[in-house]
């Protein structure tokens, strides 16, 4: 492109990516220190069987959810259908679910001691495991399956944003030169909402490979297993960072082998925001079965952790009480708040000095900024501690030369380094949101305002922020509801008596008794439903 | 960018004014889920007048605690396990207390030779026998790798911090070969792939999957408190393994004085208090562990499942064998 960045853009572009690298960086640097026997002895044993799990539940996860994101997203997007309206914001809830909270209840509800399966052979009068045949919850096909539940409303709402965002143009000529919806769905809206797509899945990737709770209750040991194994057990933080490296490493191969396959294809849409979209009327077996599709993934992904939830709470109430929530809730609220805000912040920065900057490498602090998403919590944690205790440990020895008591840990220990850990962990959300909604907009618009003489700042706020203003909304939603979940960096990163809700949650679900944290999960889903249904209906009024 | 030096100036003075706080207190960081050990600090909260703080955490403590080196808030490490006390005195994040009271409340063999860690509470790992299809309740954890147990045993994750231990006392007992032929044995009589939680493996046994598990003693004091898993609990018998030799394989929980303490006084003052009737009463009565202060009875539950032999191999041997122990799960691919 030829608009000229004066020196402010590319400087702070780069600085702040690697500021959000350099917890990244510690753990590379950590790898390297020798301890080769730790690592020899993992591949001699466990680690291929972790391998082959991690990558089919990477696997497993990406692909069901975009079978069930993109259809949905679609159907939800350009048809109509029997209860269409309800499903437009229900299909997110799932978002507001820990991953623990509904691993713990479906393993609960499943598990050959549970009420499910304790039911049938009631009924039937079994006797053992020996007289019946039921699935095994607690394999790589259920963990698949409940990581699915949990992410696929990432695919949901990017794909969403990105068929509301096409240009009505395209479909209303697909439409007139008789494409059918499958056709026009097909032929159009997919390949145009690809970037999309491939964003949204990568992000889901990068969670599947970060999660240890949902892949430990499960019975899975996967890569991140083997971290905690070669790091706690064997007391080996170079082996776990070596470990962790790989786990990048996969991720960038995958990463890059999808951009590789589009990097060809160029689509600007001109889009001015106001048109109407000009729903399918589909037939009424089709659109009752697609409700149906809705209803059943609802139902599994939300309803029944809920309803189990609520069980619970009630149950167990006075246990699950606690007077203490008002202020958890407000911590959880203002955290993630915090963190939404600075995410969408870098998000916008970084995506826009991609797309104004001329030079070879515009594209690599995005790329930087977004790998702490696909760490393990701790790892992560570790990971911002250590330059931070650097910080810290520099700033009071610099106050010791100078013969005064230096201020003690002012960056570790407090809650710049919780906030610090989330951004690292969640920026690769907001990132990815907000970049694919820079990538619909024409160039043919920043040209127009160049000639026009506005300066690129002007430009980011009068013509680029209102067209991807929706995409800014969704990546605040999507960073603000992960962070009111996030668990191992807050546990590890927090001042003394910090309690957010998951961290409270965390004590009951560790101590293997969610019942009495039951009340505190419900306020988390709670307190994430709010902005969920003020952001839907804002997207919804614009349509 | 303004943002970000919003919430830099924010963090700053939040953190200047926490440390202004200057009344007495003491910082502790836990392995323990901090609702188990609210009881007893508040308690010490009160009689005392010294604020308590807390952060817990199941991973990474003990690096939080190196990196911030000499400038740590901790006073106090708590932890459920003698492999993380070890580790913090590996590592040199400790310092020896010594405390008269301390010394008489705890006897010898449950705290460091050098003083520098000390258990709280003891517990055993049992083993959990059907009660309607097991009626021979002498068994040994050797008994476990025989014939007569195939297809009949339920486990948690081997690689859990109190199934490590056991291994490591295997392995003190047996050698490492001796022990990998018994956990070998073990792992070929599973019912299922290791899985769930020690309360899981009861409840399996009560739904007829496996005859017998192995758990921690408070857990299934737990679940005959619990009105609704009291059911799953009362289909077991609590079993006291090799009683007839070395005895049953104990761990404990326990605490440390951090090297860096800026509130030694205070936080000595706690850890005395910890090992004293009334926290000890607390750890028993709630939390149905063996409490180490012998003047101090266990609750009238735990105490009515009699008294037993237990394995009297020094706890720092049992941490000492933990590397071995990890690897030999790897290579029995206990998990897998």
């Amino acid at each position: 492109m030829f608009i000229k960045l004066n020196k402010k853009w590319p400087a702070a572009s780069w600085l702040l990516s690697f500021l959000i690298f350099l917890p990244l960086l510690a753990i590379v640097w950590q790898s390297f220190g020798h301890d080769n026997d730790v690592f020899a002895h993992l591949w001699r044993t466990v680690l291929p069987d972790y391998l082959l799990n991690t990558v089919l539940v990477v696997f497993g996860v990406a692909l069901l959810s975009m079978l069930i994101g993109v259809p949905m997203a679609w159907f939800v997007a350009m048809c109509h259908f029997p209860m269409r309206r309800f499903f437009v914001w229900a299909m997110l809830l799932p978002l507001a679910m820990p991953s623990y909270v509904v691993a713990f209840v479906y393993t609960d509800l499943l598990e050959y001691a549970g009420p499910v399966q304790g039911a049938l052979r009631e009924f039937f009068g079994w006797q053992s495991a020996a007289d019946y045949a039921f699935f095994d919850v607690r394999t790589i096909g259920g963990a698949i399956v409940m990581l699915t539940l949990v992410l696929y409303p990432y695919v949901y709402l990017l794909a969403r944003t990105a068929f509301l965002e096409q240009s009505q143009t395209l479909a209303q000529s697909a439409r007139m030169l008789g494409c059918s919806p499958w056709q026009s769905f097909k032929r159009i809206s997919l390949p145009l909402a690809r970037p999309a797509i491939a964003v949204a899945v990568s992000l889901v990737a990068m969670e599947t490979l970060a999660d240890f709770a949902v892949v430990h209750y499960f019975a899975v040991p996967t890569l991140t297993t083997a971290v905690y194994d070669t790091w706690l057990g064997y007391g080996s933080l170079a082996a776990a960072a070596r470990l962790s490296a790989l786990m990048l490493a996969m991720l960038f191969i995958l990463i890059s082998v999808e951009r590789l396959g589009r990097s060809k294809q160029r689509h600007y849409q001109r889009n001015t925001g106001q048109e109407a979209i000009a729903r399918y009327a589909l037939s009424p077996a089709k659109g009752w079965g697609v409700t149906l599709f809705c209803l059943t993934i609802f139902s599994v992904a939300f309803l029944v952790p809920f309803v189990s939830l609520i069980e619970m709470a009630i149950s167990y109430f006075d246990e699950s009480w606690n007077d203490q929530f008002i202020e958890y809730s407000y911590n959880s609220f203002m955290l993630a708040s915090t963190v939404a805000l600075v995410c969408v912040f870098i998000g916008v920065l970084l995506g826009y000095f991609k797309r104004l900057s001329q030079g070879k490498y515009s594209a690599v602090p995005a790329k930087l900024a977004s790998t702490g998403y696909a760490l393990p919590g701790t790892v992560l944690a570790i990971g911002v501690l250590i330059p931070l205790s650097l910080f810290d440990h520099g700033l009071n020895n610099l106050w010791q030369y100078f013969g005064e008591e230096g201020p003690g840990l002012i960056l570790s220990g407090t809650l710049f380094a919780m906030i610090a850990g989330y951004v690292v962990r969640f920026s690769a959300i907001a990132i990815g949101s907000i970049e694919s909604s820079f990538n619909k907009v024409t160039p043919s618009l920043d040209m127009v305002s160049a000639t026009l003489g506005m300066s690129p700042l002007k430009m980011l706020f009068k013509v680029h922020l209102p067209l991807v203003r929706k995409g800014c909304f969704a990546a605040a939603l999507l960073v603000f509801i992960e962070s009111m979940k996030e668990l191992p960096a807050a546990l590890l990163l927090r001042p003394f008596n910090y309690e957010t809700l998951a961290t409270y949650v965390y004590q009951f679900v560790s101590d293997e008794q969610l019942e009495h944290g039951a009340l505190a999960a419900i306020v988390i889903v709670v307190v994430g439903l709010v902005p969920l249904i003020i952001l839907n209906r804002s997207l919804e009024q614009q349509h | 960018m303004k943002s970000i030096i919003a919430v830099l100036a924010g963090a700053v003075t939040l953190a200047t004014s926490f440390a202004a706080v200057s009344s007495e207190q003491v910082n502790i960081y836990s392995y323990r889920q901090s609702f188990l050990i609210e009881p007893v600090v508040k308690q010490f909260s009160e009689d005392t007048g010294i604020k308590v703080n807390i952060v817990f955490a199941k991973k990474g403590l003990a690096e939080r605690l190196a990196r911030e080196g000499k400038h740590t808030k901790a006073d106090i490490v708590l932890t459920t396990d003698i492999s993380r006390l070890m580790e913090l005195e590996d590592k040199g994040l400790i310092q020896a207390v010594d405390s008269k009271i301390i010394n008489t409340n705890i006897p010898a063999h449950l705290r460091d030779t050098d003083n520098e860690w000390f258990a709280l509470t003891t517990r055993v790992r049992n083993i959990f026998a059907s009660k309607n299809r097991i009626s021979n309740t002498d068994i040994s954890y050797e008994d476990l790798a025989t014939p007569a147990f195939k297809g009949k045993i339920c486990t948690r994750s081997g690689k859990h911090a109190y199934n490590v231990a056991l291994v490591s006392s295997m392995i003190s007992h047996h050698g490492y070969e001796g022990a990998k032929t018994w956990l070998s044995g073990v792992k070929d009589n599973l019912a299922r792939k290791p899985q769930g939680n020690d309360r899981a493996q009861i409840k399996a046994v009560k739904q007829g999957q496996c005859d017998v598990a192995l758990g921690n003693s408070y857990y299934f004091g737990k679940m005959v408190s619990d009105p609704k898993q009291k059911v799953a609990a009362d289909a077991v018998n609590i079993v006291f393994p090799n009683q007839n030799n070395r005895g049953a394989h104990i761990n404990v929980s326990g605490m440390a004085l951090t090297k860096f303490s800026h509130n030694k006084a205070a936080a000595i003052k706690l850890m005395e208090y910890l090992t004293g009737n009334n926290a000890q009463t607390i750890y028993a009565e709630v939390n149905m562990e063996y409490p180490v202060n012998v003047a101090v009875k266990p609750s009238a539950l735990v105490a009515s499942w009699g008294d037993f032999k237990a394995d009297v191999l020094p706890m720092s041997d049992v941490a000492k064998n933990r590397k071995l122990a990890l690897k030999l799960l790897d290579e029995v691919k206990f998990d897998l």
